[in-house]
């Protein structure tokens, strides 16, 4: 079958072609050249707008919109010493790298138990955050990574919950604080799935302290959460100058966290029965 | 969304390149080499992660010109026209091929006799089938079957020798492992008489179209995969399997050495085969004398 070797020839010839510039720079990197990146902001913009559950494409509209705003982020954390640490060491958010069980015994008041009881009480986990993938520099594509993972804890130290007005709520801050345009975009358009009422609380009480401490606020992206669990979170928060928002509505846990055991425990009983020969 | 939360990855098997020509141990798997008694199961992954988005993504990546494919082959085989035809649809899940042979059957040769088998190697493409075909006048007919089974073997019992009028294959034959052995077996189960028509995507010769093709394939159907499906992956290498499947020279070539009987080695009438968008797809035809 001779004619399959020069088959082979033209299709390596092809796969060299598709990527004209870059190969991928860590493990899941796909590039993306220009084209490709405007035809997925587009289509993820959408999609997100019309299904807000894909979270994988609200994360891919943050990472083909990013722009010049990760290497801003890159400079604030080069110029604060913690933020040069997190840089250096890269710590990651899941629920193998923090140890629920240590922070459920912490004394209440600090901030580990207070970010172990909003994990409870909001019925959420850290666990359900998409990898970065069209990023091509693999320093940026960890500060988006980390911007992403310790979204919770900028949820549990402005003391928010997770319905709809408090996380765009807290999209107004993120924007604020961080500058990335994919929050920008997520507060524009947001506010289109609320009812009357609720926008007008968003917009009357929400908005304008989301954007007063989220400009006040110290870079949170410096913050290396990992080494304060044991700090007092009141004075965390004085520290951050971070100021409590309007009072928001905390309403039933969710199933996320609940959901997310039970995949992967049936993943964990499938590969053992796999394993079995 | 159930495909959004089920998200296989069936191309994190590691690939092991051959040194040599191609051995009989490893095939291709898109553009990636993987041991030969794998590729079945990778494909049937890769098709129940796109089985319940299948037909919205055809719209999707070819713009709708999928069905416009569909009905072209369709209406050239004319099923019915010489009386009820028994017909099998290989790699046939989503029943788009069986139903438009029904449906001309009926509305052009006021035929109710005709009956399709459709046949696939993935269960939830069937089921797909199933379902579609319960919006349709057939189900619960016995113009309808469905059958879970290998096209490279066919049991016997199921599927005896000349029994068939018409075999369709339509976007399925690449990805079968055996090629040859799915065309010795579409061989055995026609009838003397019978036509083997198979529609699959083929080579482009225009090198402006090809250009244009695979900026298409590589850059936008991937992507159009996770946005639309939540699965890059999939489409990855159903664009990758494109590459990989011989060119309309070769694979009239291979539907001869079955023994099927063609028309002369060229394109277009009189051909043994005719390309469709200048070759983005082509129909093949063969009979078995």
């Amino acid at each position: 079958m001779s004619f399959l070797r020069n088959r082979n020839l033209q299709c390596l010839h092809l796969a060299s072609k598709r990527y004209l510039t870059t190969q991928p720079s860590y493990d899941g990197h796909i590039p993306l050249n220009w084209f490709e990146n405007a035809f997925l902001a587009v289509g993820s913009a959408v999609m997100s707008l019309a299904d807000p559950r894909r979270g994988d494409m609200v994360a891919a509209l943050g990472e083909t919109t990013a722009g010049p705003a990760l290497p801003k982020l890159r400079e604030k954390m080069l110029a604060s010493a913690e933020g040069r640490q997190v840089l250096k060491a890269r710590p990651r958010v899941n629920s193998k790298t923090v140890d629920m069980v240590a922070l459920s015994k912490l004394p209440a008041g600090t901030f580990g138990q207070s970010y172990f009881n909003w994990l409870e009480r909001c019925g959420v986990t850290p666990d359900t955050r998409e990898p970065v993938r069209y990023i091509d520099d693999p320093e940026l594509a960890y500060i988006m990574q980390r911007y992403r993972e310790c979204h919770d804890f900028y949820h549990c130290i402005c003391s928010l919950p997770v319905n709809v007005e408090s996380e765009l709520a807290l999209k107004y801050f993120e924007f604020a604080n961080f500058g990335l345009p994919v929050a920008a975009i997520s507060a524009i358009f947001g506010p289109l799935r609320l009812d009357s009422a609720k926008r007008s609380r968003l917009f009357r009480e929400y908005v304008p302290w989301a954007l007063k401490t989220g400009g006040n606020a110290e870079p949170l992206i410096n913050v290396f959460w990992e080494r304060r669990w044991e700090q007092n979170v009141e004075e965390l928060k004085k520290e951050l100058r971070i100021e409590d928002p309007p009072p928001a509505r905390w309403g039933k846990p969710l199933s996320e966290a609940a959901r997310e055991k039970r995949r992967r425990e049936l993943l964990q009983q499938a590969s053992t029965s796999s394993e079995t020969p | 969304m159930p495909a959004a939360s089920r998200r296989l990855r069936p191309l994190q098997l590691h690939a092991r390149l051959t040194h040599s020509s191609p051995s009989s141990d490893t095939t291709h798997f898109g553009f990636q080499n993987v041991p030969r008694h794998k590729k079945e199961d990778m494909v049937k992954s890769v098709f129940s992660s796109v089985a319940s988005s299948y037909d919205v993504m055809n719209d999707a990546m070819s713009l709708g010109v999928h069905r416009l494919w569909k009905h072209d082959f369709v209406s050239t085989l004319n099923p019915g026209a010489s009386g009820p035809s028994k017909c099998i649809d290989l790699a046939g899940g989503t029943g788009d091929i069986a139903l438009r042979i029904l449906d001309h059957a009926r509305e052009k040769h006021y035929d109710r006799e005709t009956t399709v088998d459709i046949v696939d190697l993935n269960p939830d493409m069937l089921k797909e089938g199933q379902k579609r075909f319960k919006q349709t006048m057939y189900h619960n007919t016995p113009q309808v079957a469905f059958h879970l089974a290998n096209a490279q073997a066919l049991p016997p019992a199921q599927f005896p020798s000349n029994n068939y009028d018409l075999y369709t294959i339509a976007f399925g034959i690449r990805n079968c492992t055996d090629i040859p052995a799915v065309l010795r077996e579409a061989h055995r189960v026609l009838k003397p008489g019978g036509t083997f028509a198979c529609l699959e995507f083929s080579r482009v010769d225009n090198s402006l179209l090809s250009t244009l093709y695979d900026s298409y394939s590589f850059s936008i159907i991937p992507l159009m995969g996770s946005i639309i499906a939540a699965d890059r992956d999939s489409y990855q290498y159903l664009v990758e399997s494109i590459r990989r499947f011989p060119s309309q020279p070769d694979f009239s070539e291979m539907i001869r050495e079955a023994g099927f009987t063609t028309g002369a080695p060229r394109e277009g009438k009189g051909g043994a085969w005719r390309n469709l968008w200048g070759g983005v797809a082509a129909i093949h035809a063969g009979v078995k004398l």
